[in-house]
């Protein structure tokens, strides 16, 4: 660590604690509290990087969270700011954007045919032909900049916190530090988010007394009750303050999400160091007068040997103390304020050697430090509906007035002395406090079910804050020569102005056309310089040009933090186990995990079929409705009639949307005068329950309904096949299973397996003799268990959802939103009969009455390969003989085990859909093959002779 | 995010909601026009100002309720349950 200052100079490292790295494979020490960069410096390491177009070589430039030069790839994370990541033991650190190396670039070649790369290069260049866009993308991959991205990374653990702060403060400098510790002291629960590593922000490489200053608040801070967020950053402001924060120092995770809905929010974000644009800005050794600081008193590191500074104000002033300080020679400074001025720097590519100044003279050196002004970083103002306006006096731009629950403080309203800062700073936190207590007060009466609201509502206070000095600053944003603007993309003011002279004199436009200010830093360093570089192209002052928009997010967030942790529920029947134990392959329905089946569906076919199955249903919809308007309610959402259906009885019905579209179906059963139970699809459940509710809220409010949702509550078994009336038999003894007595489409109540209360209807989904019985969930593993014990000389086994699959495919039952999507209205089921257009009002009517005028849709038919050993795909398309065009396409296909031949079902057009049609279906190979379409959609047992049975 | 007033449950994130767009009346069925109907089913309004709207407390207390929004400012009405009138602005709560 040659480059290394002595203490006591190096505030935030620990001597003491040294910490090995790798730099491009070579071997590295640097100390607990270095950033990357600082310990990259210390061992003399200047070249960080490669710029993204003219792989140009970048050296340290701001030091800080904003240092667009310093992006590396770190073990196997890419895009890493080297100057704001903490070193840490082990870390292997290579540059980004170098090939084959660091020193040896060839891409840099690209700096001599820079003509090629000018402003909206990509839209020129690479727009035409068309067909050769497969080579340019080729080559582009390969220029494009980012570190690489090992595809076997494992997951990164990431989280979400939603938090309900009275005032969030966005900045831990002097400033948002008071702020944070006045409203803590007025009774508010307080987050200061800072998006360095401590907080402190310019007091941190200021005097002792600065330093001291800083820690003092930060300590007051913490023992107020403060939540601290320190390397984290307030990444946007939304609708009534809802705040989302980016926090990086949460133990155990990579990055969190915090949603904080703050009743007041303050933003104290400081002001950033603008670059200067002159030719040679961007050599390495070209760095910020708060880059100088940064490095030397709180890294302890040397940054030259031999300094030029180009100041315009205090801070130019304050790095001269610190070069001098850190015994680097300043070869020349260079005051703004009488007159002087820079035009340009040169070096090699590893180094500026030498700066030329406004009269001429050329002044030999390894280090040129610039301080030319502050920008102002109002992107949380811009996204709370404050346009900052510029004033030219003091070179900056300042909010123009915020919402009342947005206040603004520090460095971004004004100037002033630390002590000023700090006492804006706790004005603004006393006032912040004070609208949150309203805020707080208001939410607390407006929620029923909250707490008594304690006293009357606080008064809204005023603001009354008296206002920071603006200082007057000269403006100072181009030299006499073009630089790089942005530095992130590689935009130089000469794109500026050739974008400009082609017409793109919108400052929105140019920024889009040139990229400029869409890098990392989002524009923090970039947006003024190119807004005063256009107003210069134009002739226009900065306010006539106006900002572009400063959006979220306001500092680089990773996407797994916008993830979060995986968090998808599933749910399970409570057979779930006793499937699991039994070998059951799961697969997820919906929301659902089901035993797809336990082996082989085929044979869990043929067994039903032959003897008795038992399947778990319990995914269902199930909705108990209650009350005596529940007729109603029926005809209106179902399609067919329900007033006369008795109590005992089952009916099924077809629900449509109210653009005619089949929406969901299943049966209803009446259990009482006033009592059904109606079943949905399983993935409709929670959908036909909203739906319901729609109704009987919105349009009807007047009837008597009743809804509960039972889905779980009952655990649905189906037991099907010739056997299932002898096991059923044996396990109840006051229900009366004769035919005669409990005919097909009938419901009863009645024990089963000592079971009270259990709801039994005759139905036939699989086209066998079959009973659904809903038990009460808690029962619901005695009941399965007993129908497996009582039934083993019936041969009686489970089976899962790909054999009721296949058995309603043979059957010829269509499911909605498989055989039916988002286009297909009620009449193309083929289920004519059951839409009623007689009836006063259903959901979806008046389009199904026009549809079935017209006759204008697609029929769902049944159809067989002619060579019943190939499954056409679903989905495979149905084509008009030896054309492309498409009439149809197969929606359900299974090869059937009771036929031992491939079936379907179709929707294909009504001139296709006649008994006998031969419809030729393109397979996913491309070969064509023919299919007859069937009399009935039941392939099997048409009479339906087996369920009625 | 917006904070939704919901009658029942109070200020609410507008994400814990559904929105069901803009109010609209329901045509009678019997005695529509096809122009009618499918006015209702896809036509809006869209307006610049205030704009009636349909909410569901869906993470809540199940209520269907109507709300007014200013579509350019996201302030916020009263909310008013079926079957009853607009009008009323609601307290500030923001």
């Amino acid at each position: 660590m040659s480059h290394r200052l002595p203490a006591p100079l190096g505030e935030v490292i620990d001597r003491s604690s040294a910490i090995s790295f790798t730099w491009n494979g070579k071997k590295l020490q640097g100390f607990e509290g270095d950033t990357i960069a600082s310990a990259l410096l210390a061992n003399g390491e200047h070249i960080l990087g490669r710029s993204m177009k003219y792989h140009r070589s970048r050296g340290v430039l701001t030091a800080d969270f904003w240092d667009p030069n310093t992006t590396v790839q770190v073990d196997d994370e890419p895009n890493v700011c080297a100057s704001h990541r903490r070193l840490a033991d082990g870390m292997a650190v290579s540059a980004q954007n170098v090939w084959p190396s660091l020193k040896f670039d060839v891409k840099a070649a690209n700096g001599l045919v820079g003509r090629f790369l000018t402003a909206g290069f990509y839209y020129k260049t690479f727009m035409k032909p068309a067909k050769l866009w497969p080579a340019y993308e080729h080559v582009l991959a390969k220029f494009a900049p980012g570190g690489s991205v090992d595809l076997d990374t494992p997951h990164g653990r990431y989280d979400k916190r939603y938090a309900h702060p009275d005032v969030v403060v966005a900045g831990g400098g002097p400033s948002g530090m008071a702020a944070a510790l006045a409203a803590a002291e007025a009774g508010s629960s307080v987050v200061l988010v800072e998006h360095e590593h401590q907080l402190g922000g310019h007091l941190l490489w200021g005097s002792d007394d600065d330093r001291a200053a800083a820690n003092e608040l930060a300590a007051a801070c913490a023992a107020a009750g403060v939540e601290i967020l320190t390397n984290s950053t307030v990444a946007g402001r939304y609708e009534d303050n809802w705040i989302s924060i980016s926090q990086r120092s949460h133990p155990g995770v990579i990055e969190r999400l915090i949603k904080a809905r703050a009743k007041t929010l303050v933003v104290a974000a400081g002001t950033i160091e603008r670059p200067y644009v002159f030719q040679g800005n961007d050599l390495p050794g070209v760095m910020t007068s708060g880059a100088v600081q940064r490095l030397i008193r709180m890294y302890g590191v040397k940054p030259g040997t031999r300094a030029v500074v180009f100041t315009a104000n205090e801070s130019g002033d304050s790095a001269v103390e610190a070069l001098q300080s850190a015994g680097i020679s300043i070869a020349r400074v260079v005051d703004a304020r009488s007159g002087e001025g820079i035009t340009s720097a040169s070096g090699s590519k590893s180094r500026v050697k030498r700066v030329t100044l406004s009269d001429g003279t050329t002044v030999e050196c390894d280090l040129l430090v610039t301080a030319v002004g502050w920008t102002t970083p109002t992107s949380l103002l811009n996204m709370a509906g404050d346009r900052p306006g510029d004033d030219a006096d003091a070179a900056r731009f300042f909010p123009a007035g915020p919402p009342d629950n947005v206040l603004a403080t520090g460095g971004m309203v004004g100037d002033g002395s630390r002590d000023e800062l700090i006492a804006h700073g706790r004005s603004t936190g006393k006032l912040a406090a004070g609208r949150a207590a309203v805020v707080r007060h208001r939410l607390q009466a407006a929620t029923a079910r909250a707490a008594a609201v304690d006293g009357p509502e606080p008064d809204y206070p005023a603001d009354e804050r008296a206002p920071l000095e603006r200082a007057r600053h000269p403006e100072l944003y181009r030299s006499t020569t073009h630089g790089i603007v942005d530095y992130s993309e590689d935009v130089s003011s000469k794109d500026l102005f050739s974008a400009a002279g082609e017409g793109f004199d919108s400052v929105e436009l140019i920024k889009r056309f040139t990229t400029a200010t869409m890098g990392p830093s989002q524009g923090k360093l970039e947006t003024v310089n190119t807004v005063a570089v256009l107003a210069e192209a134009r002739n226009e002052s900065i306010a006539e040009v106006g900002t572009t928009v400063w959006r979220p997010p306001y500092a680089p967030i990773s996407l797994g933090a916008l993830a979060g942790r995986i968090n998808e529920p599933t749910r399970v029947s409570v057979l779930q186990p006793w499937h699991e134990a039994n070998g059951a392959t799961p697969i997820l329905a919906g929301q659902w995990v089901r035993p797809e089946h336990y082996g082989d569906p085929a044979a869990e076919v043929r067994n039903t079929r032959t003897n008795v199955g038992i399947i778990d249903v319990t995914p269902l919809g199930k909705l108990d409705l209650q009350g005596p308007d529940v007729p109603k309610l029926l005809n209106l959402l179902y399609t067919n009639k329900w007033t006369a259906l008795p109590i005992g009885g089952v009916r099924y019905g077809l629900m449509c949307a109210e653009d005619g579209v089949v929406l969901d179906d299943g049966v209803t059963a009446r259990l009482g005068e006033e009592h059904y139970l109606m079943t949905t699809t399983s993935s409709g459940a929670a959908k036909i329950w909203n739906w319901i509710e729609m109704w009987l809220q919105t349009e009807h409010p007047d009837w008597q309904v009743h809804v509960t949702p039972v889905t779980t509550g009952l655990t649905s078994i189906n037991i099907a096949g010739p056997n299932s009336r002898e096991l059923l038999g044996r396990l109840t003894a006051d229900i009366d299973l004769d035919p005669a007595a409990f005919p097909y489409m009938n419901v009863r109540r009645g024990t089963i397996a000592g079971v009270q209360n259990c709801i039994t209807w005759r139905i036939g989904f699989t086209g066998e003799l079959s009973y659904e019985i809903h038990v009460p969930s808690g029962h619901a593993v005695h009941v399965w268990e007993q129908l497996l014990e009582q039934g083993a000389d019936l041969g009686v086994e489970a089976f899962g959802l790909e054999a009721q699959r296949i058995m309603r495919l043979e059957k010829g039952h269509f499911i909605v939103g498989q055989d039916t999507d988002g286009l297909s209205k009620a009449p193309v089921t083929g289920l004519n009969p059951l839409l009623k257009l007689d009836k006063d009002d259903w959901a979806g009517m008046p389009e199904v009455a026009w549809t079935m005028e017209s006759g204008d849709h697609p029929v769902i038919v049944a159809c067989q390969p002619d060579n019943g050993s190939v499954v056409p795909e679903e989905a495979a398309q149905i084509l008009r003989s030896g054309t492309t065009e498409i009439v149809g396409r197969v929606t359900s296909s299974r090869m059937s085990p009771t036929l031992n031949r491939s079936i379907c079902l179709a929707q294909v057009t009504k001139e296709f859909a006649a008994p006998g049609t031969s419809l030729e279906v393109l397979l996913v190979s491309g070969e064509r093959i023919t299919a007859t379409v069937q009399e009935h959609h039941a392939h099997f047992d048409p009479e339906g002779a087996r369920l009625r049975g | 995010m917006l904070l939704v007033p919901c009658p029942y449950c109070g200020p609410m994130n507008a994400a814990d909601l559904s929105y069901n767009g803009e109010s609209h009346r329901r045509p009678d069925p019997k005695t529509c026009t096809p122009e009618e109907w499918r006015s209702y089913l896809y036509l809006r309004e869209n307006p610049s100002g205030w704009l009636l709207e349909n909410w569901y407390c869906s993470s809540g207390c199940r209520r269907h309720f109507k709300i007014e929004r200013h579509t350019l400012t996201g302030e916020l009405r009263a909310p008013v349950l079926p079957g009853r009138k607009p009008g009323a602005t609601q307290g500030d709560m923001k």
